[in-house]
């Protein structure tokens, strides 16, 4: 096989707190071959969004960290990457798409001089051309009359047309991953199925790789092609999708598929759950976590059970306690 | 009808051609120069025991119902009817002892529990207003409603703000039923829940239902949510209910073109079904200046457009208990002649 576009190695990302340093992540590695979707997906606190902020540098500094680990990006190393590598890296290799984009645009800036400026710092054209780009790109992210939106504000856009604006500019640079950052979470339905449906023709259309963060295991299921579940900062497992669903190997997954209430379950039926709550960052064991959510005492409380492939891309934390068949509830 | 009389006993809260209107104000006077419609001619129902479910977009105006329902909201015309008494206009002094009887939840239990206050505090806080029981008898009440939500006793000495979401939402949910409601406003209960945690909450509502007796208006922008909450589900679009009918028939047999963009815009949790979606252009167009004819007609551009604009678009019966907005921009033509 050849090299996989970005691998991850044993990160650790840690921020300071009033009480000392907490691991967000804490040893997470998966790798996503080129031109794939990986969903990453867990609730929140899990380090999810962490995770992906490591990658492009983007961690609130200096409270935020990576300690230890390899993000491997084309075979180079970005944690050794120098300032001036990472902003080519940011926007130019990697596009980042947040979940509020009006958090994420700037409002006293037009769209369009954001999407020029977006161009030329990777890419050495004139102004105007630059400006034309910013139309055609308007135009493909289904902006109705692009020529007048690129002048406008972005508080003048909705909230889906805003989104649109941000696909925009993660996509201007033709980069070679995105980084999908709960891009619908903020969107109505409808919205969402369009905003779905434009990532998707534009993955095509362009052949990049998406690393998507979401919680909604709905959008896992129609977009990605591999799902990477993180609990308490750590991988509890990975497989490709079909695989995942089909058949969920570690237990908060399978709590985590058991819970959503489908289309087609039966009505005011008891939904499963999962028992206890997260563990809070500081409280978390070295041992297996979900072990410590069910206040069960076993082999791997106080060390951390290994990660292991068991078939061919499907990988699980492997806590003989949490990999049980069915144990009631 | 002759079945109109049962039905009317067993009736809670009756709606008819509610409308709630905000003003704009501009203008060195601050006249009023337009206004946000928010809920625009809505007739509704629900039964004892029952729990409608309520589904739409952010800005349809399913929240301003809910409130206008149990009135915190004032509403500007229509005639709600609970329990056989009229409250549209009823003065908050003469409403506060029916308030023991519904009551809401809200969506984010951050904001609604008063962080200043203990659990216990906030939980007898509806019981001291409605003078029930003493001080001891409160306690007692307040330890009981604990142990049904599922929280701790010891949690009546803490602070809201010690626990965490779904704890809280539980804390919301036993300040509703202290004073025995007969019908809850659960506006986005589980929204801002963790789908894990968000089971633990639905699991509880059901139970609750199931003991209680309790009706339920659960407004949800989660259709998969909904449908497992609810026996009926009134969907709402710009202020208008376009379509209601019992859950499995409105999943199983939507009628409205736009019932039938929501639910193929649902990402289903199962890699192994491949859907044809029906994808929606455009977005919910502004309450403040809504198109004279078809709502969703509009936003789609449909060519039957210019025929909606006059047209009375209430609901009709199209099948036994389901019911449909007679819009010729939304429905097949079957359906559409069907209703004439």
């Amino acid at each position: 096989m050849s090299e996989p576009l970005l691998e991850l190695k044993n990160l650790v990302t840690s921020f300071r707190t009033d009480s000392g340093w907490v691991r967000a992540v804490d040893g997470v590695s998966f790798e996503i071959e080129h031109g794939k979707t990986v969903g990453l997906v867990g609730e929140s606190g899990c380090g999810k969004t962490v995770t992906a902020m490591s990658i492009v540098d983007l961690l609130p500094k200096p409270s935020g960290n990576v300690l230890e680990g390899e993000i491997l990006f084309k075979g180079h190393d970005l944690r050794k990457a120098k300032h001036k590598r990472m902003r080519e890296v940011r926007g130019g290799e990697i596009g980042v798409i947040f979940q509020e984009p009006m958090a994420a645009l700037n409002p006293v800036h037009r769209i369009g001089k954001q999407l020029v400026e977006a161009i030329r710092l990777h890419k050495k054209v004139s102004a105007r051309r630059a400006l034309e780009e910013a139309v055609e790109w308007l135009e493909k992210v289904g902006i109705p009359a692009p020529e007048k939106r690129v002048s406008e504000y972005p508080h003048q856009l909705s909230g889906g047309m805003r989104q649109r604006v941000m696909i925009a500019i993660a996509l201007c640079c033709h980069p070679d991953l995105i980084i999908a950052d709960e891009p619908t979470t903020a969107l109505d339905v409808t919205v969402q199925a369009q905003i779905l449906e434009l990532l998707g023709a534009m993955r095509h259309e362009t052949g990049t790789a998406v690393l998507m963060i979401t919680h909604d295991l709905g959008v896992i299921a129609e977009q990605c092609d591999e799902v990477v579940v993180m609990y308490a900062g750590r991988i509890v497992e990975r497989a490709p999708v079909k695989e995942l669903f089909a058949n969920p190997q570690h237990a908060y997954t399978k709590g985590l598929l058991g819970s959503i209430p489908r289309l087609d379950s039966e009505r005011k039926s008891e939904l499963q759950t999962i028992e206890g709550q997260v563990a809070s960052i500081q409280e978390f064991t070295s041992g297996c976590r979900f072990c410590q959510r069910m206040e069960r005492k076993g082999k791997w409380e106080h060390e951390r059970p290994p990660y292991i492939e068991l078939r061919p891309g499907h990988w699980v934390e492997a806590c003989e306690l949490c990999m049980e068949e069915e144990h009631g509830d | 009808m002759e079945t109109e009389e049962k039905n009317e006993e067993a009736t809670l809260l009756k709606v008819e051609d509610l409308k709630m209107h905000f003003p704009v104000r501009g203008g060195v006077f601050l006249k009023q120069v337009a206004a946000v419609k928010a809920v625009d001619g809505v007739s509704l129902s629900i039964k004892k025991g029952e729990t409608l479910g309520l589904v739409g977009e952010s800005g349809c105006g399913k929240s301003t119902l809910g409130k206008a329902l149990v009135r915190l909201l004032k509403p500007t015309a229509g005639r709600i009817d609970f329990m056989g008494q009229d409250i549209t206009t009823m003065s908050q002094r003469r409403l506060r002892p029916l308030r023991q009887d519904f009551q809401m939840v809200f969506q984010d239990p951050a904001e609604s529990l008063d962080s200043r206050m203990s659990v216990g505090e906030i939980i007898s806080e509806p019981m001291v207003i409605q003078k029930m029981g003493n001080r001891a008898q409160r306690r007692a009440r307040v330890a009981e409603l604990l142990d049904r939500v599922g929280m701790p006793r010891t949690a009546a000495e803490k602070f809201s703000f010690e626990f965490s979401g779904g704890q809280r939402q539980r804390i919301g949910i036993a300040r509703a039923l202290a004073v025995n409601p007969d019908l809850l406003i659960l506006d986005e209960p589980v929204s801002a829940l963790d789908v894990s945690v968000q089971a633990q909450v639905l699991n509880l509502l059901l139970e609750l239902q199931r003991d209680l007796g309790l009706s339920y208006l659960f407004i949800a922008h989660d259709l998969g949510v909904v449908k497992h909450m609810s026996d009926r589900v009134a969907v709402m679009y710009l202020g208008k209910l376009v379509e209601v009918a019992g859950a499995e028939e409105i999943y199983k047999d939507p009628r409205h073109a736009y019932t039938k963009a929501l639910l193929s815009a649902i990402p289903v949790p199962d890699p192994t079904v491949e859907r044809e979606r029906v994808i929606v252009e455009g977005d919910v167009p502004s309450p403040i200046d809504p198109p004279a004819g078809s709502a969703f007609g509009h936003r789609m551009s449909h060519a039957k457009y210019e025929e909606s604009v006059g047209m009375d678009l209430g609901l009709r019966e199209i099948a036994p208990g389901h019911e449909v907005a007679w819009d010729p921009c939304c429905l097949s033509e079957e359906d559409f002649e069907s209703l004439r």
